[in-house]
């Protein structure tokens, strides 16, 4: 592996914007036989925003591994300011001005900002000690630059995602980058802070920043490219610029054909109420917040059920509630008219309630346990004869369930790691649905999954409400609550504020009842934007009793 | 005499990491990685047989074998709260205080308020004795999962505890106990049941044996196994799967109890007496087996064959180094080292393992004519 050490000491600063300033020359990477990137021709413009598009496994990820300096190409070249470089180490490439910010957060959450700003690359005093109060006021400027009241003092454990994002920007810019390259940086932040967020790329941009941009998010993607760059197979199949695109034409592109990706289902005879929530309240054990606020709803069999907010909306603290992991401070939850107050996680999965859980990984799969023995952790119970496990019944169930959601894997033998996110998140919903739930509660279950595997899980739940399952569904995309239930819910600060119709209300009726509003002109950052009185909602479904649509009054929406 | 070693492999199936499914084809590679701890314990046999006569003898290995199952029976109970991510360092104070609990029922009972001495059952002392080290695992179970306490030091505390009580119980000597009882006294047997040697094994061998089926069926066999391993890997996905996690991990630590009063009777037995420092180290041996077996200290990884095999490569590598007459100083350098290398050589392996898994991919994605999937498990 080459040093690196190509000349790169003039940094070219009176060229115009959209010049290109890194190209990738028919980059190609082989992992043994498979090619995850065939020949690929890439450029990266001066203070422009260049998206990519694609499915997991279309080689936006190698691209972005090699950009960075965590891999080497298997032929191709890069050319920086029309240089060939080489990028040996991601040190190397942080020292060329490249850096990349991951998904997940990299960052010490016991130490200060200013620590974290500097990590690995503190400034010396003559001593050779650290020299904090140069740190300090150059964390102060990077804080005024991005308009973040931070204090670089402040740990990093207490700011809000949103803003260790920003954190994490300012590290970058600390070591003086030219080129940004930002992996989901979205997935983790309301809308809000995506405002924020979208604010500053412009800024950085404006500053002759050029921006790398990945995200599922395709809407919000398109917002705020200049470039969108489509990936498929390992192929670079389409670059256009984002004046000219939709987001039918990236869809279009990433997939390869029209996406079938609409479930609107003309609404049925439900059955019973199969759940029924009534004045739930729930306070975070810790700091006592009540994350949610007497809500009540209810969900009939048959029926598919979105709860659309945004993060801190209280979602992901109903549905843990829900499944019995907290418990409740107010209020009863009534499964088939059965009392749940008093049961534990395993009695709620018997008397069928399921949870699909946020966090695939952390609260979702047994890492270390094959795909079978994930499928049949919660349904274990029922294969048991005579104190051992049946292990003919459990073959065929984690056989029938696999064919069922369809799973692609090698086998039940398979190890859970070696699966693909959306084939990871059918084995947690297969897991689900071996136990026969009535009523299935999933909280963004399409996270980081990729197009077509949305589709096949949008259309697994459509099939099994059909049967009689109860569907309780969270999500923060307006698309998926629009396309993919019968009725959306929405909630903010812990109640639900507004019903709607999928069939009658639009995008904005939905992001504008949930306090979020239209994000396309970049408004000024400000605090959250409390929800307002909009126009009433159009329809409500046929058996409902204890709307509160009326219950979130205060505010003005700007 | 050669059974002996032969016996560390009762019903051993089901590897730890994926217990729905038994492998289906041989695959040389993957007995070679399974059989790593096997491996080491035949050579270290084959150099102390080249290197003395006295090794391979009827008399040494029974000796050894008895040695062996002590440590293989902690261990045991051990693997269970490694498999959970835990730690008990209890265990060998454990042993200690449930042999000083046997002897001093052997001895007779002072009934307060009377001037009787109560001589109890053998099998009432036999009960009682395990008893208490259920009860010491219980407890640390109960502070463990209810409390939410750091195991290494719930543990550790209780290892002062069950140590100082023994002490207490012993007055601080040494106590011989008089084994055979007395056919007046009603509470003779316990010497010639625990002294036969069915077809030539200690009873203590037999003890092992009997565990091991049992937990080795307990873990691939039961919920409670699948519980387990499901918990050590991933404790918050096992609990919204429904498992009870924290009565899984009060009942292993409950299970490292018994372990540790079963051997505190065996050991009271085989030195006739009850000592205050009986058991001593007992842990640090244990977990040595447990993770020489392959096991993964951060939980959900571990077999109760590996383990067997563990503890008897701990019990050959110690006797051998005595026979050959090494110093007791290098005896202990020489064990260490092995103990480190056997967990480098587990991790260096499983870092080739999955390169090869991920090549191995690479070669399904062709064969499935797909030939754009990702590698199952690039190492980011």
């Amino acid at each position: 592996m080459s040093a690196g050490s190509t000349a790169v000491a003039e940094r070219p600063t009176a060229e115009g914007d959209g010049d290109v300033v890194l190209r990738a020359v028919d980059i190609a990477k082989t992992y043994g036989v498979t090619r995850a990137l065939k020949g690929v021709n890439f450029e990266v413009r001066r203070g422009k925003v260049t998206v990519l598009f694609g499915e997991n496994g279309a080689g936006k990820s190698t691209l972005m591994k090699i950009l960075s300096g965590v891999e080497q190409p298997s032929a191709g070249h890069l050319l920086l300011d029309g240089e060939p470089t080489t990028l040996g180490s991601t040190t190397d490439a942080v020292a060329k001005g490249i850096s990349i910010i991951h998904q997940e957060l990299n960052l010490c959450a016991n130490l200060s900002v200013r620590d974290n700003i500097f990590i690995g690359r503190e400034l010396r005093t003559r001593l050779g000690g650290i020299d904090y109060g140069r740190e300090r006021e150059i964390t102060e400027q990077l804080m005024r630059r991005l308009e973040e009241p931070i204090l670089a003092s402040t740990l990093v454990q207490d700011l809000r995602v949103g803003q260790q994002q920003i954190i994490e920007i300012a590290r970058a810019l600390a070591a003086d980058t030219r080129i940004l390259i930002m992996d989901e940086p979205t997935s983790a932040l309301s809308a809000s802070e995506v405002e924020v967020l979208f604010k500053v790329i412009r800024d950085l941009t404006a500053n002759g920043v050029a921006i790398v941009y990945i995200s599922h998010h395709l809407e919000e993607a398109i917002e705020i490219a200049d470039y969108a760059v489509v990936f498929r197979d390992g192929d670079l199949v389409a670059t256009a610029e984002a004046a000219d695109i939709d987001l039918s034409w990236v869809v279009r592109q990433m997939v390869g054909r029209e996406a079938d990706y609409d479930f609107r289902d003309e609404p049925r005879e439900y059955g019973d109420v199969a759940l029924s929530i009534q004045d739930v309240t729930v306070a975070e054990l810790d700091t006592g917040r009540v994350a949610v606020d007497t809500l009540s709803l209810e969900v009939r069999q048959g029926e598919i059920v979105c709860l659309y907010g945004l993060m801190g909306a209280g979602r992901t603290e109903l549905m843990e509630a829900l499944a019995g992991r907290d418990p409740l401070s107010g209020g009863r939850v009534l499964l088939d008219g059965v009392d749940l107050d008093g049961h534990s996680i395993a009695e709620r999965i018997e008397l069928g309630l399921g949870l699909v859980p946020e966090d695939r990984q952390r609260d979702g799969l047994v890492q270390m346990m094959s795909v079978g023995a994930n499928l049949s952790l919660p349904s274990l119970l029922s294969t048991v004869k005579r104190l051992f496990i049946g292990r003919r019944a459990e073959r065929e169930n984690v056989a029938r369930e696999i064919s069922d959601v369809r799973v692609k894997t090698s086998g039940p033998a398979a190890l859970i790691t070696s699966l693909s996110g959306g084939n990871q998140q059918k084995v947690v919903i297969g897991k689900m649905l071996l136990t026969d739930p009535k009523v299935l509660l999933l909280d963004e279950p399409t996270r980081g999954i990729d197009v077509g595997a949305k589709g096949e899980i949008f259309s697994l739940l459509f099939r099994e409400a059909r049967r009689g399952l109860a569907v309780l569904y969270v999500t923060s995309e307006v698309g998926e609550a629009l396309t993919a239930s019968h009725r959306i819910l929405v909630m903010s600060k812990g109640r639900i504020v507004r019903e709607f119709d999928p069939r009658t209300c639009t995008r904005d009726d939905v992001m504008a009842a949930s306090g979020e509003h239209d994000t396309t002109p970049i408004a000024p950052a400000g605090p959250i934007a409390p929800a307002g009185p909009i126009a009433p909602a159009r329809q409500t479904a046929p058996g409902r009793s204890d709307e509160r649509a009326d219950t979130q009054t205060d505010g003005a929406h700007p | 005499m050669s059974t002996t070693t032969a016996t560390p492999a009762p019903a051993g199936t089901g590897p730890g990491a994926a217990p729905a499914t038994p492998a289906r084809s041989f695959n040389l590679n993957a007995v070679l990685i399974e059989g790593r701890a096997l491996i080491a314990l035949v050579i270290i046999v084959a150099i102390f047989a080249v290197l003395s006569d006295n090794y391979l003898t009827t008399g040494n290995l029974t000796t050894i074998t008895k040695q062996v199952a002590f440590n293989a029976i902690v261990a045991l109970g051990m693997l269970m709260v490694i498999l959970n991510g835990g730690i008990d360092l209890s265990v060998g104070s454990t042993v200690g205080l449930t042999a000083a609990v046997a002897g001093n029922l052997f001895r007779g009972l002072d009934l307060p308020l009377s001037q009787a001495i109560m001589f109890p059952p053998v099998w009432v002392i036999v009960i009682l004795s395990v008893a208490v080290g259920m009860l010491v695992g219980y407890l640390n179970g109960l502070l463990i999962a209810k409390l939410n306490l750091a195991p290494f030091i719930v543990t550790l505390g209780m290892l002062y505890v069950a140590r100082g009580l023994t002490q207490v119980l012993l007055n601080g000597q040494n106590i011989t106990n008089e084994l055979s009882g007395q056919p007046y006294l009603g509470n003779t047997g316990f010497f010639d049941v625990f002294a036969s040697r069915p077809l030539g094994l200690p009873i203590s061998a037999w003890v092992m044996i009997i565990l091991a089926v049992v937990f080795s069926l307990l873990l691939t066999r039961t919920p409670f196994g699948r519980w387990l391993y499901a918990t050590g890997s991933n404790e918050r996905a096992a609990q919204l799967s429904g498992v009870p996690v924290k009565r899984v991990q009060t009942r292993i630590y409950v299970i490292s109890g018994f372990c540790a009063g079963v051997v505190g009777i065996l050991q009271m037995a085989n030195i006739s007496s009850s000592t205050a420092d009986l058991g001593q180290f007992y842990e640090l041996n244990a977990i040595a087996a447990v993770v020489i077996g392959g096991a993964a200290l951060s939980g959900g990884r571990g077999s109760v064959r590996g383990t067997i095999i563990g503890a008897f490569v701990i019990g050959f590598l110690a006797n051998g180094l005595v026979i050959v007459g090494v110093s007791p100083f290098w005896q202990q350098v020489i064990t260490g080292a092995v103990i480190i290398l056997a967990v480098a050589v587990d991790q260096i392996q499983q870092i080739i393992q999955r390169r090869r898994g991920a090549r191995r991919a690479v070669v399904n994605a062709r064969a499935a004519g797909t030939g754009s999937q990702p590698p199952a498990s690039t190492p980011a």
